[in-house]
This record gives C-alpha cells, sequence and structure tokens, in this order.
C-alpha cells in the first residue's frame, strides 16, 4: 500500500488546483480529505469514485476485485449514454467467497477472470479495480494485471483506488492517476490534425454532450477524447495527440489535465457547458487554444458567428419562459454546478435565487456568487436536513435544485424539486441544454399535483362540515349537508 | 429433487445478489425509530444507501462507521463507538441495528465483544436505545440472510426470555423479506379479520409504505416497536413465512417457548388455503365471508389465466425462497422452469424448487439458459439480459429501480396469487406476436434441431 501512499500524497498536492494553492505547506500535506465522523457521514469512497470516472469508457470489460457489496450493490445505476459499445454497461465481479478470504485464492481468483473475460467478451481493455477487502489481504493486483496483461496480449489495467483511501473525489484523482501511468500515450494515432481536443471530466449524462458535439463538429474541431463520456478505449489511449483540452469537471480530474500539459504539451483551460455565457466562452477558449498551438486563426471569426447565431436563438426560447418564471424563487443545494451562467441566466429571466451552497465553491466561485446576489446570507456553507426542511415546508423558495441525496427533504415538504446531479434524467449541456433546465423548471414548478398534495383533507380542514354532519339529527339535513359538499368538491375539480 | 449446480467461473457477470448487510439493514428497517448502522468503510453504506432509494423512492435512514486506512489498521472499536453516541445523540432512536461488513470481518473483529464493552461504558449515554448486532460478511451469503440473522438478532437481544402467560389472541409473525409492503398489510387484515392481534416483526408495512409525514424524522417513523419486540413472547403461537425464517422462530421458541408454524410460501391457492385454516383454528371463528370471496375470484382467475400459462418456458432468478415462491406458483399455473438460479446454495428450500436443476449464479447464468425462455423473472437488473434475449421481463424482489410502486404490489394468499395470474397473463398478451407464414411453414420447422421456443400454433 506504500506505492498507493505516495500516490495520494502526490494528488493531495495538485498545484493546479485554487483551493490547494491557497494553503500553506504544512496544510497541504495534510491533503484535502476531512476527517471523516463516524455515525455522521455521508457520501461514496475511493472505489466509487474511480469506478464513476472510468466506467463510462464504453468498450472496456470493468472487473472489480471484490466480495459482492462493492459492485453488486452498485453496478448499472448511472445514466451515461453510450452511442457505440454497451460493454460498460456489463458488470463484472470476482465475488470474492468467505472460503477465496481465508484461503488467499483472491489473486488467482482475479487471473482466472480476466481470462474469462477475455475469452468471452474480447475487449481491447479490462479495467481491474482494488477494494478495501482485496487491499486488506494484500492482493497485489497491479502484479496480476501485468502478467495477465502479457499472457493474454491485451491491456489489463489497474485501479487502486480501495474505498477505505478516502472519499469519492481522491478515488476520481485515482482513476485519473491509473489513465495516465497505464492507458493514455500508449497507442499512436495515424490521424493527428490541428483541430484536435480533448474534453476532460464530461460525463455525457443523459448524452448531454450530444448536444455539445454537433457545434464543435461544425467548427471543425475534432474530440480526439472526451474522458470518459462515451469514450472507446482507443480514443483514450490516443488521447496525447490532441492539440488542447478543455477541463468540464475540476475537482474530478484536474491532476489529470495538468499532467497531460507537462508531459504532452497539451494546454488546457477550465470551462463550463452549463449556461449560455460559459458554453460561448468554452467554444471560444477552444477555438483560442487551437490557433495558440497552431490552427488557421479563420477558426476564430467563424466560431464568434456561431455563438451570436446560437446564442441568440437560446435568448429567444428562454425569454418565452419569462412570464411564468418571473418571481419565483430558486434555491441552489448542491456542490455540483459548478457554472454560475447557470444562475446568471436563470436570473436573466427574472427568477430570484434565495439561497445557495457554498460548499464546493473556490475563493472565485464565491466572489462572483457575491456579485450576482445582492445578499451575502443566502450563501451556506450547508444545511441540516432538518433546517432544509423547515425552510421548504415554510414555503421560502419555489423550486429546489440540487442531486437526489436531498430529493426527498424537498418533496416530503411538497416542494418542487429538480435533479441537476449525475442522476438527473434530462440532458441541461449547451444552450438547447439551458433551454431543457428552464423547461423542466418550468414543468416542475407549475405542475398541477402541488395544489392537490398541499392541500389538507376535507375532514381536516372543514369542521364546519364535520360538526354539521356529526350533529345533524334529520335525514333532510344530512341529505343537504352532503349534496353540499359534493357540489364544491366537483367545482374545485372544474377549475384544475 | 432439482439438483444444486454450484457456480464456477471466476468472474461473476452481472451479479444477481445484493449483499448480506443490506438483508440486514431492510429488517432494521421494518422497526419503528430504527436506524441501521453498516460497520465498515463509508462506501459500504453509500451503495447500498443509493440502491434503497432508487427502489423504494423514499429517504432512507443508515448510517456508516467510516473506516479508513488507518481505522483498518488499528481495529474498528472506537469508530463503532463513536458512531454509536454520535447517533443516539443526533437521530435518538430506539434501535441501532449494526451490519457487520466484509471489511471489517476480514479483520477478524469482536465486534459482539465491542458492543458489550461500549454498552457496558456508556450505559448511562446509550440508556432507551436498543444496539443489536448482525454479523453480516458481504463474501457471504445475500438479502436473505441478511434479513434473518437482523430479525434473529433482534430477538436475542430484545425479547423477554422465559416463559410467560400467553394472550391467546397474539399471534406473532415473522415475514420473510420478499414480502412486500402490500403483502404486510394484507396479512396483518388477513389475521385481524379472524379476531387475532398479530404482531410483525419486522414491519417494513408501517416504514417504507411511502407516505408524507408532517415533520422531517431521521430515524424510521414506522414498523414494529421495540417494546412489541420485548413482548414477543406473550404470543399464543409464530407463523413463519419462508424458509429463511425457520432460524429466527427456532430461536423465538427456544427463548419463550412459542410454538411456530412455519410456510415456506403463501403464492398459490394450497398455501392460502392452509393459512386460512390454520388462522380459522387458532380463532376458533368461521372463515369470514370476504375471505371465501376472495378464494373464488382465485378460482376464477386460475380459470381465465391458465389458458396463457400453460407449456410456457419461465427463466427465474432469485433469492432461494422468493424462487420457490415463484417456480411453485409457475408450475402450478401449467408452466414449466426452463432456468432456475439463486443467489447462494445456504438454503435447503432449493432442492424444492420445482426445476431439474439450480444454478447459484449471476443474471449471466441466467442469460446463457434462458435463450429458449417466454418469460425473465428476476429483478430491475435483468432488463439488460430481457432486451438482449427479446424476452419479456416480470420484475420481482430487490432491486427494482426502473418501475413505481414495487412496494405496494400483492403476491400472497388469494388476493396476491389473483394479481400474480393477471400480471403475467398480461405481460403475455401484451407480447403476442402475430402469426406469419414462414414461423407456421411445417417444412421450415422441421430444420431447426432445437425445435422452436413453444408451439407457434398456441395464440394466447
Amino acid at each position: 500500500m506504500s506505492s498507493l501512499s505516495a500516490k495520494i500524497q502526490d494528488v493531495f498536492n495538485e498545484p493546479a488546483c485554487d483551493k490547494n494553492r491557497g494553503k500553506d505547506a504544512k496544510a497541504r500535506k495534510e491533503g484535502c480529505s476531512k476527517p471523516l465522523t463516524p455515525g455522521a457521514t455521508a457520501g461514496g469512497c475511493a472505489f466509487d469514485g474511480a469506478k464513476i470516472v472510468l466506467q463510462p469508457i464504453t468498450d472496456v470489460a470493468h472487473l472489480v476485485h471484490a466480495p459482492l457489496a462493492c459492485e453488486g450493490n452498485s453496478w448499472d445505476n448511472r445514466g451515461a449514454a453510450s452511442s457505440r459499445a454497451t460493454l460498460w454497461r456489463t458488470s463484472f465481479t470476482t465475488d470474492l467467497t468467505e472460503l477465496d478470504v481465508v484461503m488467499g485464492q483472491g489473486e488467482r481468483k482475479l487471473f482466472k477472470a480476466i481470462r474469462e473475460i477475455k475469452e468471452t467478451y474480447a475487449p481491447p481493455a479490462i479495467f481491474v479495480y482494488s477494494t478495501c477487502v482485496t487491499a486488506l489481504i494484500g492482493d497485489d493486483i497491479e502484479a496480476v494485471c501485468k502478467r495477465a496483461g502479457e499472457k493474454f496480449g491485451l491491456a489489463v489495467v489497474p485501479v487502486n483506488a480501495p474505498g477505505l483511501a478516502g472519499s469519492k473525489n481522491l478515488g476520481n484523482k485515482l482513476a485519473g492517476e491509473a489513465l495516465l501511468d497505464h492507458v493514455i500515450g500508449t497507442v499512436e494515432p495515424d490521424d493527428a490534425g490541428p483541430y484536435d481536443i480533448n474534453i476532460l471530466g464530461e460525463f455525457n449524462l443523459s448524452g448531454e454532450f450530444w448536444l455539445v458535439k454537433p457545434l464543435l463538429d461544425r467548427l471543425g474541431i475534432r474530440v480526439r477524447a472526451c474522458i470518459p463520456g462515451d469514450a472507446r478505449y482507443l480514443d483514450v489511449a490516443s488521447a496525447h495527440r490532441a492539440r488542447a483540452a478543455m477541463m468540464v469537471c475540476s475537482t474530478a480530474l484536474i491532476n489529470l489535465a495538468r499532467k497531460m500539459e507537462e508531459r504532452w504539451d497539451i494546454p488546457f483551460f477550465e470551462g463550463s457547458f452549463y449556461g449560455i455565457t460559459d458554453t460561448s466562452e468554452a467554444l471560444r477558449n477552444i477555438a483560442e487554444l487551437l490557433v495558440r498551438k497552431g490552427a488557421d486563426p479563420e477558426i476564430l471569426p467563424r466560431t464568434e458567428t456561431l455563438i451570436a447565431q446560437e446564442e441568440a436563438i437560446a435568448w429567444k426560447k428562454l425569454e418565452a419562459y419569462r412570464r411564468r418564471l418571473e418571481g419565483k424563487r430558486v434555491l441552489l443545494n448542491t456542490g455540483g454546478v459548478k457554472s454560475w451562467s447557470v444562475v446568471h441566466a436563470l436570473m436573466e429571466i427574472g427568477m430570484e435565487i434565495v439561497g445557495t451552497s457554498v460548499k464546493k465553491s473556490t475563493v472565485e466561485d464565491k466572489e462572483r456568487i457575491k456579485q450576482l446576489l445582492k445578499d451575502d446570507n443566502h450563501m451556506f456553507e450547508q444545511m441540516a436536513a432538518r433546517d432544509l426542511y423547515v425552510m421548504l415546508s415554510d414555503h421560502k423558495a419555489d423550486i429546489m435544485l440540487s442531486g437526489g441525496r436531498t430529493q426527498f427533504i424537498a418533496l416530503k415538504a411538497k416542494t418542487p424539486w429538480l435533479d441537476i446531479n449525475q442522476e438527473r434524467q434530462h440532458p441541461y449541456a449547451g444552450y438547447d441544454g439551458m433551454v431543457e433546465l428552464v423547461r423542466q423548471i418550468d414543468l416542475a414548478i407549475h405542475n398541477p399535483i402541488w395544489r392537490q398534495v398541499r392541500e389538507p383533507a376535507p375532514w381536516d380542514c372543514q369542521p364546519a362540515v364535520k360538526d354539521e354532519l356529526g350533529n345533524t339529527k334529520s335525514e333532510t339535513a344530512t341529505l343537504h349537508a352532503v349534496q353540499e359538499f359534493a357540489g364544491t368538491a366537483a367545482d374545485d375539480f372544474d377549475k384544475r | 429433487m432439482a439438483r444444486i449446480l454450484s457456480q464456477t467461473k471466476s468472474a461473476a457477470v452481472n451479479p444477481l445478489k445484493s449483499s448480506q448487510p443490506l438483508g440486514a439493514a431492510l429488517a432494521f428497517l421494518g422497526v419503528e425509530g430504527a436506524m441501521p448502522l453498516f460497520h465498515g468503510s463509508q462506501g459500504c453504506t453509500s451503495f447500498a444507501l443509493v440502491l434503497f432509494v432508487r427502489h423504494f423512492k423514499e429517504a432512507i435512514p443508515l448510517q456508516t462507521t467510516a473506516m479508513d486506512e488507518v481505522t483498518t489498521i488499528l481495529g474498528g472499536a472506537d469508530n463503532l463507538e463513536e458512531a454509536i453516541l454520535n447517533l443516539k445523540t443526533r437521530t435518538k432512536p430506539k434501535l441501532i441495528g449494526v451490519c457487520t461488513t466484509a471489511l471489517v470481518e476480514t479483520r477478524g473483529e469482536d465486534c459482539a465483544g465491542d458492543i458489550a464493552d461500549i454498552k457496558l461504558k456508556r450505559a448511562e449515554e446509550i440508556a432507551g436505545t436498543e444496539v443489536v448486532l448482525a454479523n453480516t460478511p458481504d463474501f457471504d451469503g445475500a438479502i436473505e440472510d441478511g434479513w434473518a440473522k437482523a430479525v434473529t438478532a433482534m430477538i436475542e437481544g430484545i425479547t423477554r426470555p422465559g416463559e410467560q402467560a400467553r394472550q391467546p389472541k397474539k399471534i406473532a409473525i415473522l415475514p420473510g423479506w420478499n414480502l412486500t409492503v402490500a403483502d404486510i398489510e394484507h396479512l396483518r387484515e388477513m389475521v385481524e379479520s379472524f379476531g387475532l392481534k398479530p404482531v410483525i416483526l419486522p414491519d417494513v408495512s408501517g416504514s417504507l409504505d411511502g407516505t408524507v409525514p408532517d415533520r422531517w424524522v431521521t430515524t424510521t417513523y414506522g414498523g414494529a416497536s421495540v417494546e412489541d419486540i420485548r413482548e414477543l413472547g406473550k404470543a399464543a403461537q409464530c407463523i413463519a413465512i419462508g424458509e429463511h425464517m425457520r432460524r429466527p422462530a427456532e430461536v423465538l421458541w427456544r427463548l419463550t417457548g412459542v410454538p411456530y408454524v412455519l410456510f415456506q410460501s403463501l403464492t398459490g391457492l394450497k398455501g392460502a388455503d392452509r393459512f386460512v385454516s390454520l388462522l380459522s383454528t387458532i380463532s376458533g371463528a368461521a372463515v369470514p365471508a370476504g375471505v371465501r370471496r376472495r378464494r373464488a375470484q382465485l378460482q376464477d382467475a386460475l380459470l381465465d389465466g391458465h389458458f396463457h400459462f400453460g407449456g410456457k418456458k419461465i427463466a427465474i432468478a432469485a433469492e432461494p425462497d422468493q424462487l420457490y415462491q415463484l417456480a411453485t406458483f409457475f408450475t402450478g399455473m401449467g408452466s414449466e422452469i426452463a432456468a432456475a438460479v439463486a443467489t447462494t446454495d445456504m438454503s435447503k428450500i432449493l432442492e424444492k424448487v420445482p426445476a431439474e436443476s439450480v444454478q447459484i449464479g449471476d443474471l449471466g447464468d441466467l442469460e446463457a439458459l434462458a435463450a429458449s425462455a417466454d418469460l425473465l423473472v428476476t429483478h430491475s437488473h435483468g432488463r439488460q439480459a430481457a432486451e438482449r434475449l427479446g424476452i419479456p421481463l416480470m420484475r420481482v424482489g430487490f432491486p427494482i429501480f426502473d418501475r413505481l410502486g414495487s412496494q405496494h404490489k400483492l403476491t400472497i394468499l388469494y388476493q396476491g396469487t389473483r394479481d400474480l395470474v393477471f400480471e403475467v397473463a398480461n405481460i403475455f398478451q401484451a407480447y403476442r406476436q402475430a402469426p406469419t407464414p414462414e414461423e407456421l411453414d411445417p417444412l421450415r420447422k422441421r430444420e431447426t434441431p432445437d425445435g422452436p421456443r413453444s408451439s407457434p400454433l398456441t395464440r394466447h
């Protein structure tokens, strides 16, 4: 595990990370993982994080070396989309039994498992994930992978990120390290060109990268590798020949972007495809980086033309929602939305931001939020479930945008909610994606169920009717009361 | 008797199992004011939690002792203590159900000893909260085993031991994990209709039935109460449902002398008849008119439904008791079990599954065995296999994450069996293909060596 510790130290010491740069030498050495509180901890482990980053590589067999739970409880659970191969959705695990653990048969079983997968599925590569138990019993997955790769003649990539190493975020970075150590640069493409780029940290959730890629195609820009969304192994293996890169989900793969710049001179910028201004900015940055690396500068005016066209269309589409959404109050409770241009777009059509979590935001992010929101009080580090529930129950927001973790706080408080994290059902990237996000907000807020679920049961709120029914002596009076009651109910119904 | 074929592959392909601690947590969730606690790394809890949420569409109380590299080397007792104390202060649960994971079991931790120490040392702080332990390493068993171990642990840890004055109307019911929320509700109504008073452990119908409480609760809000568990010994009779509930029922009997009757399945006319007769005997009451009516409805459903079942080949992958429950249901309707795959080989019920053989394995095995089947029966993860094979999928068990309302589906007694008959018949009718001349061509058919799937002449 000493090589793993060294790796973790290396990953923690990330010069390209804003937060890290702000720390002194001592704090930096302690790393960025906070100690966990037993009995009060939420979130995934390092293995989870590593698998999230690598699993969307579509034609690879992902083999989890573990007892059942690590893979059995978690497979087929994310909405990344693939345009071609489907092997990534097939789940492979060594499913270690008690006997395997006690007899120390883990490595042998792993080796055999690799052979079975190779013989049955013939994938271009197999990624092997270590986990808590296999790290604890000392299985040397790097050695097994090396041996199996030589013997079977395919890439067998060890991903050394057992859950006990730390958080999901650390796992994201260790996955990037695995790609750097074993995959990227192992294949030389024969078609490298001046308009080749990499997109790093784009997961193609709900296929949303397909809302952006046609724009790049239009500009003649080729995505050499999108890592990991809809990627093939060969794309990733030859990613070192791209001319420039965009890093989308910065906390996840910043080490990958920086080291690719160091090793292969691929400059990168941090950008986002969420929101209109950010999408434009991203296209602009890509074009500029390519020109800096020798592409024909005529791409710059073409990019501007495309941006102008697309922005005009998007703003026009969004304007249609102003009437319905103006003055509606949004609570943002997520660390996932890095893009303040989403906030910008919502405010542009007249929505009000009544609160936002800044737990994962950088200092710069916080500055931008302060400028956007007039009131600092609207920023919070983290809100306890109970407080959030009370806030929503008191109708202090018209909708909450968050991830699945707080979904039921909103729903049980009978408040509209929209998933903007990884389990979401709709694509939100690019110009059309922003319009889709606003459309979904509109649909959520204006769904007729809210009036129905917030209404108490009639016998709880109409004591007059209850008393009347309870006290009535004569039959005709009862009949009258019943008719009256039925009448109001029918009227209510018509109005909807 | 079915032959049990053990697993020979090294790589499990598309797992069928959910882990043992998950099963234990599910049982603890059937207790009011409960907080299940996984003793392992944070990922163990996170994965189980996400899966529960995907299935139930509810906030699920589940916590972790958050073991990391250091505590894994030094030992997890301190983490366990800290977690219990933190949970006690933050959520004031009535029950903390500790489920061990592969991580601490591989270390060989003495969790029972640790918990005994904590209870002694922290008696004052944790007063009013029961702490029970289920040893549930992930490398062993699956949901069924974890569920049964948790129920056993609750009876051993909470139920007052010794013979007690019996309440003649009180019936203890120990349902298997495969009973849905709707099943438990139905079971309660059925028992009550005989004037009996059921105490159900675990009772997910009170906690996982999807309601909207008027305040935010961090533990479960409903289910069997700790007091109910303590007083189980006052029941006149215990009824256990599913072979995996034999052990908890035995333990209750040994502790308190409450006799038990075990039903391996409550699905199907015969099982329902036995159950209703038992209730009638215990209560001395005649079978109520409403129940007789339900029985007649099932008779009619069998008559109307059997056309769709006869000769059909069914491929089922499930936990042992559920496999038995469904396989006997299908063969009871005239279908044939073309493939039976079970999660573990530890249950005696597997020998009684009405199939030639039972493969211990995964959904990869099911897919390989089911090529000629007419229907796949397993949980939502079977969707990929169903798609590739072009065979309809009936979703049962856990997890069901791509359909709503699975917890409200009734599967037992007259009414549940009736509903199952209709569900299956409707799947077949929905997938009915129009006849084609090629398919019916008598000369062409001779050339296929294995014969057609089921006779194309049979139309639904």
